[in-house]
C-alpha cells in the first residue's frame, strides 16, 4: 500500500506538471493514438476531430454564455415574440443547418476511408485472448500471430472474424475498428502511410484477459516488408535443440513449421523470436521474459488459456527458453 | 358544498369532520404494518430511498474502478472482480437506479401536481417497488458473493451465453433484470392512467404541467422499448438453460440479433433516462425565471419528437460490426437529427429565462451545472454520431467520457436540481444553500476533472472495459487526474447526503419558491390525503392566475372535500378536456402486494439457481397471491352507484369498459405485451433474412392442420368471450357461465394442439436456430392462451359468486380485451409459421 501510495503521490505532481504544460499539445502522440495518425484514415478522422472540436467549442460557448447571462445578469426581460424566435432560430434552425453540413461532409468522407485496390490481403482471427495473422500470398498462406506488418503507401485487406466470441480489431493510428464477429467475415482497407511501430488491441470487451489482447503493428518500406514476409514464410531454422519443447507437450497447441510440432490452438510459434512482443502484446520479447511467460502464464495473464509451466526443472525451463529464442 | 354535507353545520365543524374523515381513510399504517402501505405518497418515497441507495452503492463501485485504474499496472482488484464491477456499475446505474427513480419520483409528485389523491393503482405500484427492491438487492446484493454477472451491461453473446467463461452472473442479470422490467412496465402503466384520467377537473391536455406531458411519453417510450429486451432476454436465457441457439452462428444463430434487440431498447433507454429529468428543469425553471414556460407546444412537440427518434438510433452502438454504408448513412442522419429538438427544449429554457426576470437559486445552480455538462455532451455525441469518427471512438474512453457527460449533465445534475427543488414539499424541511454550493462545485469540478481527460484518453488509444493497462502509451496521468476527480465528485454527492439526512433543518414554508403549479398547494407533508378538495383548473400556473386557490382548497371548497364512507377516493376525468366521469375508489393499505412480489420474486431467484421445482412452486403461489389481491382489491361493487363529489356535482362509483381505468390499464399493458411479441416475431423474419432458406433444407415447418387446428380453437374460443360479454348485457346469467366456460376449455385445446404441431413435426430445437424459433413462438402464444384461460377462470368464479352483472362486468370487458390481443398473437403465429414457409 504504502508504494503504492507513494507511486500516486509521484504521479499527482507529474499531472500537475503536465496539466499545466497545456492539456491538448502535448497529450496527442502515442503509438496507439488516433490523433498521431500514421495512415489515410486515421489522418481524415483526426482533421475531423480538430474542426468538430473548434466548432463545439464556439456552440458551447455561445450556448451557455447565453445561459448565465439570462439567469444571472440580464436585467431587462426579453418579450414574447423575441423570445420564440429564440427558440425557433438557435434551437432548430441554425442546429439544422450545422449538423445537415456535417454530415454531408462526413458521409462523403466515408467510402473514400476504406477505399482503394489492394495489394495485399491479410486474414485476422481474433482468439481468447491473442491474434492469428494469415498472410494470404500467391506462393501460399503464411500464418504468424500478435504482429502486423504492413508495407508503407500499399492499401492492404483485412479480413477479420473470430474463432470464439466478438473481439474488435483497432489500431487507431492507422484506421477506426470494426468488430470481429462469428459467423461472418469483415473486410477492411488500411492505407497505412507512415513507417514506424504502432500498437493494435482488441476493443470489445472479450472476457477475463481483455485488457492483455494487444498487437504490434509495423508499417516499413515495402522492399523491407517483401523480406520480412519472406524470412517468415521459410520454416524454422532453429539452431537450439527442439527436445524440451517438445517432450514437454508444446507442440500439442503450438505449430513450428518444418518440426512435429503442429498443434494449431495457441499461436504459430515457427518466427517467435522474431516478434517484438509476447503474449499478445503483454510484454517486451526478451529471454528473460519469454522464461517468464512459460512459467508463470496464468500470472502475468489472467484468464489465458495456456497452462503455466511453473513446475518444470529449470533446465527444461532454459532449454525451452533456447530453442523459443533460436525461432528467429 | 359537499351534498351529504348537513345544513346547520357550521364551516369549521364541516372541515373538521371532513379532515378527520380524510385523515381516517388515508392513514398510513405504523409500525412493521407501515411495509403494507399502498399510497403513492409512501411508495414513492420508498421508491426514490431505495433507488437513490442504489446510485450511492454504483457509486462505490465506480471508486473502486477508478481506484483501481488510478496508476498503470495496478492489482488492487483482479481482472475477475474488475469485470463484475464496471457490468454491475452499468447496470445498476442503468436498471436501478436511472429509470426507476423518474418512475419513483413520478409516483412521489405526480398525483400532487395534478391535484388527485392517488394514482389509479396503488396496489400496483406497490407490487412494482416490491418487485423493483428484491430484485435490484438480489442482483446488486450478487457482488458480494463474487457472483456478479461480469459481461458488460450490454451482455453480447457469444461470451455471455457461454456458461463455461461466465457463471450465475450472467442468469443474474437475466432473470433478475426481466423481474425488474416487468415492474418498470407496471410503473409505466400507472403513470400513463395516471396522466390520461386522473387529472383535476377542467385541466385541459393542454394545460397539464409540462412534467405530466413528459411522463407520458416516457411511459409510452418504456412501453414500446422495455418489451423488445424482454424478447431478448427471453432468447437469451433459453440459450443459457437449454441451450436453444439464438446466437450460436454454428447452429444457425447470430450474436448480433441480441444487439439489435438489446440496442432497440437501449438507446431509447437513454431518452427514457434523459427526458424525465428535463422535465424537472421544466418545471424549476419557470419558477425562478418567475414567468410561465415560452413555447409550451414548442417544448411539447420536441419531447414528442426525441421520443420518436429515440427508437430510430440504436444501430449508432452498432456502427463497428460492418453495416453496409447505407445503414451507417441513415443512422448516422438519425442521430444527427435528435439533436434538434433536445436543442429546441434547452433553448426554450434560455428563452424562458431571458424572457423572465430569473432569480439565483441552488436548484438552478445545478440546472446551468447540467446544461453546462450536458450540452458537451451533446457536441460530443453529434461528433459520435458520424460513423466514421465513431470508428475511432466507439468502445474506447472517449465514449466514456461522452456517455457520462450527457447522463450525469442530462439527468444526474437536473436530478439533484429536482431534488433541492421538490425536497421542501416531499420533507417539508428546506436544505441547505451553504451546503448545496459546496456539493454543487465538489460535484461540477470533481465531474469535470473526471470526465474532460477521458475524451483524450479515449483518442489516444485506450479502449474501454480493461481492467488495467501498460505504461508509457501516454494513458498514466490522465487516469490518474480522472480518478482524483472522481473522488472529489464523490466528496460532493457525500455533502449532499448529508444534508438531506442530517436533522435540525427549518421547516419550509408553504411553496417555498413562489411556484405555479399545484404540487405546491402540499401543506404539511405528514397529512396523508395529498390534497384537501380538488379545484378545477383554468391555467398551467394556478396557483399564480388563480386568486386564493390555496386558501379555497384548504377550506374544502372544491370536489371531493371529505371522505363520507371512510373509503379512499380519487376523481377520475375525461383524457382530453378532463371534465369529471368517476368517483373512484381506490383499495387501500394490503399487504398482499408485498407477498405477491417476494413469491414472483422467488420464481424468478430459484430459476437462477435452477431449483425448479421450487420455481415452479413459488411462481403458482405468486400468481394464485396476485389471484387473491384482485379478489379482494378490485372491482368491488360499490354499495351505492353514485355519490355528490362536490360543487353540486354527482358522480358515479363505478364504471366499466373505456372509460374504466382498469381497461386503459389493460390495453396498455397488452401494446406493451404486443411489442414483445413482435420482437420475437421479428427475430423470426432476421433469421429468414441471413438464411438462404428458411425454414432451412431438411427442415419441416410445423404440422398445418394441427396449427389450424390450434388457430381455429382460439378463434372459437375469443368469439365465445364476445358471446359471454353480450349475454352478460342481456341479463343471461346461466348463458354467460356456459360461453366463459367454453372459451377456456376451447383455449385450452387451442394451446395444446399448437404446441403438437412442432412436436408433430419432429423440430428439435437445440438443433438448429429454425425450430428454436418455431417454439419460442408457439410456446409465447401457447402461454398467452393459458393466461388467458386463468382470466376466464377468475371471471367465472366471479359469475358464480354473483360479482358479475350486467352493470358490473370490469372483469368481463377486461378479459374480452385481453382475448382481442391473445387472438391477434394466435393470428400472427400462424401467418408466420403456417403462412410465411409457403411464400417463398
Amino acid at each position: 500500500m504504502g508504494a503504492k501510495g507513494g507511486r500516486a503521490f509521484e504521479g499527482l505532481e507529474k499531472a500537475a506538471l503536465v496539466a499545466g504544460a497545456g492539456l491538448l499539445l502535448g497529450a496527442c502522440s502515442g503509438p496507439q493514438s488516433a490523433l498521431d495518425p500514421a495512415g489515410r484514415e486515421a489522418a481524415e478522422v483526426a482533421r475531423l476531430f480538430w474542426v468538430m472540436l473548434a466548432g463545439a467549442a464556439i456552440i458551447w460557448l455561445a450556448v451557455i454564455g447565453t445561459a448565465v447571462f439570462a439567469g444571472r445578469f440580464q436585467k431587462t426581460p426579453l418579450g414574447e415574440r423575441a423570445g420564440l424566435r429564440i427558440v425557433l432560430w438557435a434551437g432548430a434552425i441554425i442546429p439544422t443547418l450545422i449538423l445537415a453540413a456535417l454530415l454531408t461532409f462526413g458521409l462523403r468522407l466515408m467510402p473514400v476511408l476504406r477505399a482503394g485496390e489492394p495489394a495485399l490481403t491479410v486474414h485476422v482471427s481474433g482468439e481468447q485472448y491473442w491474434w492469428r495473422v494469415t498472410y494470404r500470398t500467391a506462393q501460399g498462406e503464411v500464418e504468424t500471430a500478435n504482429e502486423l506488418r504492413l508495407p508503407a503507401g500499399r492499401p492492404a485487406e483485412i479480413l477479420l472474424d473470430s474463432a470464439d466470441v466478438i473481439h474488435s480489431f483497432w489500431i487507431p493510428a492507422l484506421a477506426g475498428k470494426l468488430d470481429m464477429i462469428p459467423g461472418r467475415t469483415n473486410r477492411l482497407v488500411l492505407n497505412p502511410e507512415r513507417t514506424g511501430t504502432y500498437r493494435g488491441v482488441c476493443a470489445e470487451f472479450c472476457g477475463r484477459a481483455h485488457a492483455f489482447m494487444a498487437f504490434s503493428v509495423e508499417v516499413m518500406e515495402p522492399a523491407a516488408f517483401e523480406a520480412w514476409l519472406a524470412r517468415e514464410r521459410a520454416p524454422a531454422a532453429a539452431t537450439a535443440d527442439a527436445g524440451a519443447f517438445l517432450a514437454n507437450g508444446c507442440g500439442g497447441c503450438h505449430s513450428v513449421r518444418g518440426t512435429p510440432a503442429t498443434g494449431t490452438i495457441g499461436p504459430d510459434l515457427t518466427h517467435v523470436a522474431a516478434r517484438p512482443t509476447l503474449g499478445a502484446g503483454l510484454l517486451a520479447n526478451t529471454p528473460a521474459n519469454r522464461r517468464r511467460f512459460v512459467s508463470e502464464t496464468e500470472k502475468l495473464k489472467p484468464g489465458v488459456r495456456m497452462p503455466a509451466f511453473g513446475a518444470l526443472e529449470s533446465d527444461q525451463l532454459d532449454a525451452i527458453d533456447a530453442y523459443l529464442g533460436s525461432l528467429r | 358544498m359537499s351534498a351529504v354535507e348537513p345544513r346547520t353545520e357550521t364551516d369549521d365543524a364541516r372541515m373538521r369532520r371532513e379532515e378527520a374523515e380524510l385523515r381516517a381513510a388515508w392513514e398510513t399504517p405504523r409500525g412493521w404494518r407501515h411495509f403494507s402501505a399502498c399510497n403513492n405518497q409512501t411508495v414513492g418515497l420508498w421508491y426514490t430511498g431505495a433507488s437513490f441507495f442504489f446510485f450511492l452503492f454504483a457509486g462505490v463501485l465506480a471508486l473502486i474502478i477508478r481506484a483501481q485504474l488510478a496508476v498503470p499496472g495496478n492489482d488492487l482488484v483482479s481482472p475477475g472482480t474488475y469485470n463484475q464491477l464496471f457490468t454491475l456499475h452499468g447496470t445498476m446505474m442503468m436498471f436501478l437506479f436511472a429509470v426507476p427513480i423518474f418512475e419513483a419520483v413520478a409516483i412521489l409528485i405526480l398525483p400532487q401536481m395534478l391535484a388527485a389523491r392517488d394514482l389509479p393503482f396503488p396496489r400496483l405500484s406497490a407490487f412494482g417497488f416490491w418487485c423493483f427492491l428484491i430484485g435490484g438487492v438480489f442482483v446488486g446484493g450478487s457482488i458480494l458473493f463474487n457472483a456478479a454477472p461480469d459481461s458488460g451491461w450490454f451482455m453480447y453473446p457469444p461470451l455471455a451465453t457461454d456458461t463455461e467463461q461466465t457463471g450465475i452472473g450472467a442468469d443474474i442479470w437475466l432473470l433478475g433484470l426481466s423481474f425488474i422490467e416487468i415492474a418498470s412496465i407496471a410503473a409505466a402503466v400507472e403513470l400513463i392512467v395516471g396522466v390520461l384520467k386522473c387529472r383535476p377537473p377542467g385541466m385541459r391536455i393542454n394545460l397539464m404541467p409540462l412534467y405530466a406531458w413528459y411522463v407520458l411519453i416516457v411511459g409510452g417510450m418504456i412501453l414500446f422499448a422495455f418489451p423488445p429486451l424482454i424478447a431478448g432476454d427471453i432468447l437469451f436465457e433459453m440459450q443459457r438453460l437449454f441451450d436453444w441457439p439464438f446466437f450460436d452462428a454454428a447452429r444457425g444463430g447470430d450474436p448480433v440479433l441480441w444487439q439489435h434487440l438489446f440496442w432497440i431498447f437501449g438507446h431509447p433507454e437513454v431518452y427514457i433516462i434523459f427526458l424525465p429529468s428535463i422535465a424537472l428543469l421544466a418545471m424549476i425553471v419557470p419558477t425562478f425565471a418567475r414567468r410561465p414556460i415560452l413555447g409550451y407546444g414548442w417544448i411539447v412537440l420536441a419531447a414528442v419528437g426525441t421520443g420518436f427518434l429515440s427508437f430510430g438510433l440504436w444501430a449508432h452502438h452498432m456502427f463497428t460490426i460492418g453495416l453496409p454504408w447505407l445503414s451507417l448513412g441513415f443512422f448516422s442522419a438519425a442521430s444527427e437529427a435528435v439533436a434538434i429538438p433536445t436543442g429546441v427544449q434547452i433553448f426554450v429554457f434560455v428563452a424562458t429565462l431571458l424572457a423572465g426576470r430569473a432569480i439565483f437559486s441552488i436548484p438552478m445552480l445545478f440546472a446551468t451545472g447540467a446544461l453546462a455538462i450536458f450540452v458537451f455532451g451533446g457536441l460530443t455525441g453529434v461528433m459520435v454520431a458520424l460513423a466514421p469518427f465513431d470508428w475511432q471512438a466507439h468502445d474506447s474512453y472517449f465514449i466514456v467520457a461522452h456517455l457520462h457527460y450527457t447522463l450525469i449533465g442530462g439527468m444526474f445534475f437536473p436530478l439533484i436540481a429536482g431534488l433541492y427543488y421538490f425536497y421542501p414539499f416531499v420533507v417539508g424541511r428546506m436544505l441547505s444553500a451553504r451546503l448545496g454550493r459546496w456539493s454543487f462545485w465538489l460535484m461540477f469540478a470533481g465531474f469535470n476533472i473526471a470526465f474532460l481527460p477521458m475524451h483524450i484518453t479515449g483518442l489516444r488509444g485506450m479502449p474501454r472495459r480493461v481492467y488495467t493497462y501498460p505504461e508509457g502509451l501516454g494513458w498514466d496521468w490522465l487516469n490518474l487526474v480522472s480518478t482524483v476527480g472522481a473522488f472529489t465528485m464523490a466528496a460532493g454527492v457525500l455533502v449532499m447526503v448529508w444534508d438531506a439526512l442530517r436533522p435540525g433543518k427549518p421547516r419550509a414554508p408553504r411553496n417555498p419558491w413562489n411556484a405555479g403549479t399545484l404540487e405546491w398547494v402540499a401543506g404539511d407533508p405528514s397529512e396523508p390525503w395529498g390534497i384537501r378538495s380538488v379545484p378545477p383548473i383554468r391555467s398551467r400556473y394556478p396557483l399564480w392566475d388563480q386568486p386564493n386557490l390555496i386558501r379555497e382548497i384548504d377550506e374544502g371548497k372544491f370536489y371531493l372535500p371529505g371522505a363520507p364512507e371512510g373509503k379512499r377516493e380519487t376523481l377520475i376525468t375525461d383524457v382530453l378536456d378532463a371534465t369529471p366521469l368517476q368517483v373512484l375508489r381506490v383499495p387501500g393499505n394490503s399487504f398482499k402486494p408485498l407477498i405477491a412480489a417476494v413469491l414472483i420474486g422467488g420464481s424468478f431467484i430459484a430459476t437462477t439457481f435452477h431449483w425448479w421445482l421450487l420455481a415452479i412452486a413459488s411462481g403458482a403461489l405468486g400468481i394464485a397471491a396476485i389471484m387473491v389481491w384482485l379478489w379482494t382489491g378490485t372491482a368491488a361493487i360499490p354499495e351505492k352507484p353514485e355519490r355528490g363529489a362536490g360543487l353540486g356535482v354527482t358522480l358515479p362509483l363505478y364504471a366499466s369498459g373505456p372509460a374504466s381505468v382498469g381497461w386503459w390499464a389493460m390495453f396498455i399493458t397488452m401494446v406493451g405485451d404486443g411489442t414483445a411479441f413482435i420482437s420475437l416475431v421479428f427475430a423470426y423474419f432476421y433469421y429468414w433474412t441471413i438464411h438462404p432458406a428458411f425454414p432451412p433444407a431438411g427442415m419441416a415447418p410445423p404440422d398445418g392442420a394441427l396449427m389450424l387446428g390450434g388457430g381455429a380453437a382460439a378463434l372459437a374460443a375469443w368469439a365465445a368471450m364476445l358471446g359471454a360479454r353480450r349475454a352478460n348485457g342481456g341479463g343471461h346469467a346461466g348463458r354467460v357461465r356456459l360461453l366463459i366456460g367454453a372459451a377456456a376449455l376451447l383455449s385450452v385445446a387451442g394451446a395444446a394442439l399448437l404446441l403438437l404441431a412442432p412436436w408433430q413435426a419432429g423440430l428439435d430445437p437445440v438443433a438448429h436456430v429454425y425450430p428454436a424459433t418455431v417454439w419460442v413462438l408457439v410456446l409465447w402464444t401457447a402461454l398467452h392462451l393459458g393466461v388467458g384461460v386463468l382470466m376466464q377462470g377468475y371471471c367465472l368464479a366471479g359469475a358464480l359468486a354473483g360479482r358479475l352483472t350486467a352493470r358490473h362486468d370490469i372483469d368481463l370487458r377486461n378479459v374480452v380485451l385481453y382475448g382481442h390481443f391473445a387472438f391477434l398473437t394466435v393470428a400472427t403465429t400462424l401467418a408466420v409459421l403456417v403462412l410465411a414457409p409457403r411464400a417463398t
